[in-house]
This record gives C-alpha cells, sequence and structure tokens, in this order.
C-alpha cells in the first residue's frame, strides 16, 4: 500500500507545484498509516523530495522522455502505480497533469476527481472536496474506485516541510509511447509563466493600446510577476494568446493577481477567481471587478502604475 | 473523414450557480443553457474541415431530453447529425464510455471534445475516449490540420506551445485557438430551418455505472467588501502587512 506522487520538473528541476503535490501526498498517506512514494522522470537530486515527506523516489533517466509525452508518461505512472500497490495516485493541476490523468485513470480503472482543494474529509468513503463552476461553488465528491486519482489545485494545499529520509530506486518499467511525436518546442525560457507565477500583473483595454505595455512590464519585472491580459486585447492583437487569461484563456491561480484597467467581465473572473489576493486599478468605480477584488483603488492607470513602480522598488529596496 | 464533435450542454457563464434539494442537485431555475465554449471552437473548426475537406460532422451528447435545443444549435451552425445518449450525465468517467462507444461504433476518424466543461471543469472526457478506443489523444489543442491520415497539431503547454505530428484516428481537447473568437458562427434563420429536419438519433445507454458520485455542493463564503485605498502607499502597505502578498 502507499499514495503516488507524479512530480513534474523542468530542466531537471522540481517545480514548486511538485513539492507541493509530495507534501499534499504525505498528507494523505498520514491519513491511511501508509508512506508516499514519488515518480520523478529525468529530475535531478530526486531524494530532496524526502522534505516533503516522500519516503521513496523511483526515479527514470530517460533521453527519449525529454519530451513530454502523455501517453508514455501516463504508462510510467501507472507502471509505478501497480508496482507501488497505490491506492492514491496525486497529480496536479497543471497542463501536463491534466493530459495525462484521463489516460491514468482508464489504464488503472480508477476515479479521478481534478481541482482538489483540501485533504480528504474521510478516507472511508474516500471523499474530497473540489472546486467546480470555475470556483463559484464545490463539490464533495466521493470516489468509489480501489484506486483513486486527485488532482490537486495550484496553491489550495501549500508546500509543507517533513524531515523524511527519501531512499531512491532506479525505475525501468515498460513504457508504451504511443503514437504523438514532438516536432518543435516554442516557449520562452526567460520569462516567468502564469503557471507557475506567485505573482500575475494583467492589463487590459483600459491601456488603450499596445503601445502603453511598458509599465506593465515594469511593474511585473519589480515583483517577479508574469504578464497577462483580458480577452478584449488579445482579441485585438495587442498581446499574443498565450497572455489571454480567463474562462477561454488560461487559468490564474496565483498569490496575487494585480488587473489594471480590466472592467472585470464574468468570463474573466472564472479564469482568475482562484487567485488568493486581488487588486484592481481602474477609472471606472462601477468596474465589476471591484466586486470582486479585495484591494482597489479608483483611478487613471497612467498615473496610478508609475507611482506604484516607484514604491514598490522603495519598498523592495528596504525589504531585500 | 468523419468528425464526431461532443457538445456538453452547459449553464451559460452568467448563469447564477445556485444548488437545490439540500444542495444535491444544481438549480437549472431560470438558467440559460450554451453549447460549452471550448466544445464551441472545436465545433467551428470542424466545419472548416466539412467545407474546405468535404469532412462529416455529426455531434454527440450524453444527456436527458432537455439537452436537444443545444444539439438543434449544433446542427443549425451546420452538423449534419446529431447523437443523443440518453441517459443522465453523472461522473466524466461514465459520460467518456459512452461517447467511446458511439466513437467506435460510428468509426470515426477524428474525435473533438472541449478542454474542460465550463460547469464541472472535469477536463477528462476526451483523454478517456481515446484511452477508450484506442486512438491518439491531444490535448489543450490550439490548432489543427489533417492530410490524409496523418495530422499536425499545436499544444498549449505551461510558458509556450509545441507543435506535435500524430495519426488519425485522433482524439482532442480543444480550446480557443482552433479557431478565433470571430470565427465563431450564430446559426442563421436557413440553418435554423434546416437543423429541424436534420437527424437526431437518441440511443439508450451502454453501461451507467460511475467511479465518482458527488455528494453535496457548496458555496464559498461570501467575499468580503473591497478595501478601497486612494493612494500607492497605503496599497503597498497592506498588500505587505496585511495580505502577505508581497
Amino acid at each position: 500500500m502507499s499514495v503516488l506522487v507524479y512530480t513534474e520538473s523542468d530542466g531537471g528541476k522540481f517545480k514548486k507545484i511538485a513539492q507541493e503535490a509530495v507534501s499534499y501526498a504525505k498528507g494523505i498517506a498520514d491519513m491511511l498509516g501508509t508512506n508516499v512514494t514519488a515518480v520523478a522522470i529525468n529530475a535531478e537530486n530526486v531524494s530532496e523530495l524526502g522534505a516533503f515527506g516522500a519516503s521513496k523516489v523511483l526515479e527514470l533517466s530517460n533521453d527519449s522522455l525529454k519530451n513530454f509525452n502523455a501517453e508514455a508518461y501516463a504508462s510510467i505512472v501507472a507502471e509505478a502505480a501497480k508496482k507501488e500497490n497505490a491506492q492514491v495516485v496525486v497529480l496536479t493541476s497543471s497542463i501536463n497533469s491534466k493530459f495525462i490523468a484521463p489516460l491514468l485513470a482508464v489504464k488503472l480503472d480508477a476515479g479521478y476527481v481534478p481541482n482538489v482543494v483540501s485533504l480528504p474529509e474521510s478516507a472511508s468513503p474516500f471523499k474530497v472536496k473540489h472546486s467546480v463552476f470555475s470556483n463559484k461553488a464545490f463539490s464533495h465528491t466521493e470516489i468509489k474506485t480501489d484506486t483513486k486519482i486527485v488532482g490537486l489545485a495550484k496553491n489550495a494545499f501549500g508546500v509543507k516541510e517533513h524531515n523524511t529520509t527519501a531512499t531512491t530506486e532506479a525505475f525501468s518499467p515498460e513504457i508504451s509511447s504511443g503514437n504523438v511525436e514532438v516536432v518543435s518546442v516554442d516557449k520562452a525560457t526567460d520569462k516567468i509563466t502564469i503557471a507557475d507565477a506567485e505573482i500575475v500583473v494583467s492589463g487590459g483595454r483600459g491601456l488603450k493600446g499596445p503601445e502603453n505595455w511598458g509599465m506593465i512590464e515594469e511593474l511585473a519585472s519589480v515583483l517577479g510577476a508574469a504578464t497577462a491580459c483580458s480577452k478584449p486585447v488579445s482579441d485585438m492583437g495587442w498581446r499574443p494568446h498565450s497572455e489571454h487569461v480567463g474562462q477561454t484563456g488560461k487559468p490564474v491561480a496565483s498569490n496575487l493577481y494585480i488587473a489594471i484597467g480590466i472592467s472585470g467581465a464574468i468570463q474573466h473572473l472564472a479564469g482568475i477567481n482562484s487567485s488568493k489576493v486581488k487588486v484592481v486599478i481602474n477609472n471606472d468605480p462601477e468596474a465589476p471587478f471591484f466586486k470582486a477584488a479585495d484591494y482597489g483603488i479608483v483611478g487613471d492607470a497612467f498615473e496610478i502604475v508609475p507611482q506604484l513602480i516607484e514604491k514598490l522598488k522603495e519598498f523592495k529596496s528596504q525589504n531585500a | 473523414m468523419k468528425i464526431l464533435v461532443c457538445i456538453s450542454h452547459v449553464p451559460d457563464t452568467t448563469s447564477k450557480i445556485n444548488f437545490t434539494e439540500g444542495d444535491t442537485k444544481f438549480d437549472t431555475n431560470g438558467v440559460q443553457f450554451v453549447i460549452n465554449p471550448n466544445d464551441e471552437f472545436g465545433l467551428t473548426r470542424a466545419m472548416w474541415f466539412k467545407e474546405k475537406q468535404g469532412a462529416t460532422v455529426h455531434v454527440a451528447n450524453v444527456g436527458g431530453p432537455e439537452t436537444e435545443p443545444t444539439l438543434r444549435k449544433a446542427l443549425a451552425i451546420g452538423a449534419d447529425e446529431a447523437i443523443r445518449i440518453n441517459t443522465v450525465a453523472t461522473d466524466g468517467y461514465s459520460v467518456a464510455k459512452q461517447l467511446a462507444n458511439v466513437a467506435k461504433e460510428g468509426g470515426y476518424d477524428l474525435v473533438i471534445g472541449g478542454r474542460e466543461s465550463i460547469d464541472y471543469n472535469g477536463g477528462m472526457v476526451p483523454g478517456m475516449i481515446a484511452q477508450l478506443t484506442g486512438a491518439n489523444f491531444i490535448n489543450t489543442c490550439i490548432g489543427l490540420e489533417v492530410e490524409g491520415n496523418n495530422a499536425t497539431a499545436v499544444r498549449e503547454m505551461d510558458g509556450g506551445k509545441e507543435t506535435l505530428k500524430t495519426t488519425l484516428p485522433l482524439v482532442i481537447g480543444g480550446q480557443k485557438g482552433l479557431v478565433e473568437e470571430s470565427d465563431l458562427r450564430i446559426p442563421n434563420m436557413r440553418g435554423i430551418m434546416q437543423a429541424r429536419s436534420k437527424p437526431l438519433h437518441v440511443k439508450e445507454a451502454v453501461d451507467i455505472s460511475n467511479e465518482t458520485a458527488s455528494i453535496q455542493f457548496e458555496k464559498p463564503a461570501p467575499k468580503g467588501a473591497v478595501k478601497l485605498v486612494d493612494n500607492v502607499e497605503d496599497l503597498v502597505n497592506l498588500l505587505h502587512n496585511e495580505a502577505k502578498a508581497i
């Protein structure tokens, strides 16, 4: 028996969501009276996962897995789950986790619940709370199968430190690699991604044109944040589609979301409302975003944002 | 090429989310239902394959008779035939089993679903259909071309995108990018008239067991009012000392 967790890495380094997933898996393992086994593909220093509660790490290094391959990765996690006799498999809410999860569920004939926000409410029946209706509600859902798959929502559980010593074990299962081949990857390596960012700075139509994005980028750079935009902004081609956040764009679950010149259409809010702290800067006090935000300034973004940049620079130099 | 577009019948984004019967059922009272937005991007791409490459396009949905107007809308947009699997959709896996059965029986080359439905946000149905039918699968698909038996797709990933090549039969989880918002079609009167006489087949469910069961719903606690400040100094202080966000 065990709780298995798939740990995502980028360039050999574990992502923060992997640390969070291991911490969460440890929480479930404690409930069930068992241990956590992690699966790591092409990651370095895998024993560091012990610091988050893993007792064992199944380690795979394979050049043919350098590019993500959902079928191959799902088959590796499935083989690991069988080998470890896993009762629960923990994934995250990353794009890649959500790509693997349905394939894995069929391979293991397991019930799968995504967007889980807390530890199971009970182990038997196995009941979890997860967000539905774009975070406008939660469902308490029972997973009835012997093997259970949960996808942990980002930033929902947090990283928890443990003093577990993790043993490592080379793992070389039979891999079914399917018939989907990567031709090319187009990935900016020097920018913080919306998925990984703790802070996201987002601009809307209120900024009047693409030439005014300099201050958004500067604000993001001062905060170490990712930049994003509303749907009209990407539809008009002011910013790339990859920056569009909202219901039909990318979801945001950052610690801090700063919306500048965004009115707060319901479709936009649906995509960002699992962010923890929301700040709005808008010259229209009637903008719906003020109802959804935690903090707000009513005023002209062209005056306020430069002031905010200066203030934050001062703050950073004092708190460095 | 035979295409099956899976259509989820979902509450419009602006709907009030409420529950009834002791918070065990979604309250459909006064709710307008629409084609799931992610599915609509896929349906519109399917129309392109129909018009440019002569594809046949069928749409399918798992649900009761109340979901038929949504299927008729897909027919009005231009799909050739619709299939409704007559059972209440309970969880993603059970829906996928129904649709996988339809996909197998119909011998479809390409099955298009949405990245996720905007109601239960499961995001699992397309991948499960692929795995159940042995088809290739690409999720968060933002571009798709098909030439004979070969397909080239673009997938969104964290921090970028990648181009993939694969072969039919293929299942995709689609989203905006497959077509743009401005490409979406509003059914015209001719389409609506034609849709009335297009076939809408009702099939009984194959296996209605489910792996997960929603026991109860809950709405988040109401949010406190926004704290308005009138200068950036107060904002930075609040974000640091109160929200602990910087």
